[in-house]
């Protein structure tokens, strides 16, 4: 059988708010052994946390949101480690991936405007000593996310209520 | 003549399908929520609709030859081969057709003579005696049994047949019970028709849908048996395709033969567009099918638990998407009980009777639902249960 908690993972990534005790009934396990599986990833930090998914463009909420590559030198002993937790610190950035290919770093952030954003590249991102250039994309809409279409309507069950 | 005397006999007999009757019921009334539904909940996955719609934009549209692409053929012949392990030559073992259900139709067809006999186990699908009937057979209904978890044993055979028995239909993965048979009962089964002249027709549109350790056996798996195994299975259950039509039948040259003249000249081909689409289903989809199983397992334990919590007999059904729990302890029969709970309740699951009289007792629940549905529907059985069996002491 499947690593159990890979398929507690798996149920949780699609809905995190799905109850232990469903979770219990689904894999015909009992919610102690649920609850204790996924207290333990939570210890190992393979769950880091739960969020929601928000589709912001139909809120009121104004931002941008701007995927920032950077190039880096790395440094001796530590490689990326060092500059990706500096420029993983500042509250605005959402994430920071480490790369394949041209850049060495894939910087997500968030922000009121474009200025905003504008501001902390000239004053934050840039000057640090391993940066050595940043070229920025603006985010203009998001059609899906975590495997989730945004404005995908909720069909009606077409089916008919009966069939053989 | 009025128009009603112009109807042959051989029609006139044939009943009605008992689901079609709870349909007319339940369609009328507002707000019914249901469990009642044999088919998938789930799209088509995205790679075989995206196919679908690329080969209409192409202006791919005509017929193709009559026993299906050749191209959809060979990918069958592969499917057939890494699933149940049986090899079929695609350019005469194999035919495409009008769903699964055609290929019931051109099996018995071309096989029984006037009064031959055809063995149909039940609880089944509807189809399969209604289809004896027209192919002038005569279907004798062999009763499976709960204590056996509804497998077809020899013992439920051995007496029903006779010198006229031509065929046996073999409906695994059941519908509606969720009954499997595994390779030990397929090998039973098949060593006592090993010298007999029985041509088993093997229904296997739920073969990819098994759960947990249990695994479907094709009974054209021992060799002994295939060359008297028509093995028919399609694209609407694993592929979530329903609504496409598309099945195939596999088996000796010479029966698909005579299946492909009846076809040729009722059908011409299967639908073009959902051959081209369902080679994109056998090449790619994989995975997809993986992913839809899992998800029925989990809604099958979650639906079972429910049913056993409030105290109603459910078998652990291993394969299709149904659990046929047993209401007996109700004091109602089938009848009773889903018309009772569609009036009271507005939920709608469908009597074990439709599916045969041995069916009496069951109701059939389909867990192709999401999980929140089914949690709505059985809160209002449980609440339903509860009610008739508290009147039940009352009396």
């Amino acid at each position: 059988m499947e690593n159990i908690k890979n398929i507690i993972l798996e149920i949780l990534e699609k809905n995190s708010r799905v109850s232990i005790e469903d979770m219990a009934a689904m894999l015909g396990m009992t919610a102690d052994e649920i609850a204790a599986a996924i207290d333990e990833m939570i210890n190992d930090q393979i769950i880091c946390g739960y969020t929601t998914l928000i589709n912001w463009d139909k809120t009121e909420r104004e931002f941008v949101t701007a995927m920032i590559e950077v190039k880096v030198t790395p440094q001796r002993d530590r490689g990326f480690e060092k500059i990706a937790e500096r420029i993983s610190g500042f509250e605005e950035v959402k994430a920071v991936y480490l790369m394949a290919g041209a850049y060495d770093l894939l910087v997500m952030m968030d922000g009121k405007n474009i200025r905003d954003i504008s501001y902390f590249i000239s004053s934050k991102l840039s000057p640090l000593d391993s940066v050595l250039s940043t070229s920025t994309h603006f985010v203009l809409k998001k059609y899906k996310d975590h495997g989730v279409v945004f404005e995908k309507k909720k069909e009606d069950d077409e089916r008919m209520i009966v069939t053989p | 003549m009025k128009p009603q005397d112009y109807i042959s006999e051989k029609v006139k007999v044939i009943p009605f399908s008992g689901i079609r009757k709870f349909f007319d019921i339940a369609s009328e009334m507002e707000g019914v929520i249901s469990l009642g539904v044999g088919e998938p909940d789930f799209d088509t996955p995205w790679a075989i609709r995206e196919r679908g719609i690329y080969n209409l934009e192409k202006g791919k549209t005509v017929y193709s030859s009559n026993a299906g692409l050749l191209e959809l053929r060979k990918e069958i012949k592969k499917y057939l081969n890494r699933t149940i392990g049986v090899t079929y030559c695609a350019k005469n073992e194999i035919i495409v057709t009008v769903g699964a259900s055609e290929s019931i139709d051109l099996a018995l067809r071309a096989t029984l003579n006037y009064g031959d006999e055809v063995l149909v186990p039940e609880p089944s699908y509807v189809s399969y005696k209604p289809c004896v009937a027209m192919a002038d057979g005569v279907p004798v209904v062999v009763n499976t049994k709960a204590e056996n978890s509804f497998k077809l044993t020899v013992d439920d055979i051995k007496d029903k047949i006779t010198e006229k028995t031509k065929a046996l239909i073999l409906p695994y993965p059941n519908n509606p019970t969720g009954a499997i048979m595994e390779r030990e009962d397929i090998e039973k089964l098949a060593e006592f028709l090993k010298d007999k002249n029985i041509l088993v027709i093997s229904d296997e549109i739920y073969s990819e849908l098994t759960y947990g350790d249990k695994k479907h056996c094709s009974i054209a798996n021992i060799d002994y048996m295939r060359e008297k195994t028509i093995v028919i299975n399609g694209f609407s259950k694993a592929f979530a395709m329903t609504g496409w039509r598309l099945g195939y039948a596999a088996g000796p040259k010479e029966i698909i033969s005579a299946m492909t003249k009846i076809h040729q000249y009722c059908i011409m081909c299967a639908p073009t567009t959902s051959q081209q689409a369902a080679v994109e289903a056998l090449r790619s989809c994989d995975d997809a099918v993986a992913s839809m199983r899992k998800e029925y397992d989990r809604r099958r334990r979650f639906m079972r638990k429910g049913f056993l919590d409030m105290g109603l007999e459910c078998y652990d059904a291993q394969g299709a998407f149904y659990l046929f729990p047993c209401i007996k302890s109700t004091g109602l029969t089938s009848d009773e009980f889903c018309e009772r709970l569609l009036f009271e309740e507005k939920v709608a699951v469908v009597p074990g009777t439709a599916f045969g009289e041995c069916g009496e007792g069951f109701i059939r629940c389909s867990y192709a639902y999401s999980v929140d549905e089914i949690r709505t529907a059985l809160e209002k059985i449980s609440r339903f249960v509860k009610k008739v069996k508290a009147e039940r002491e009352g009396n």
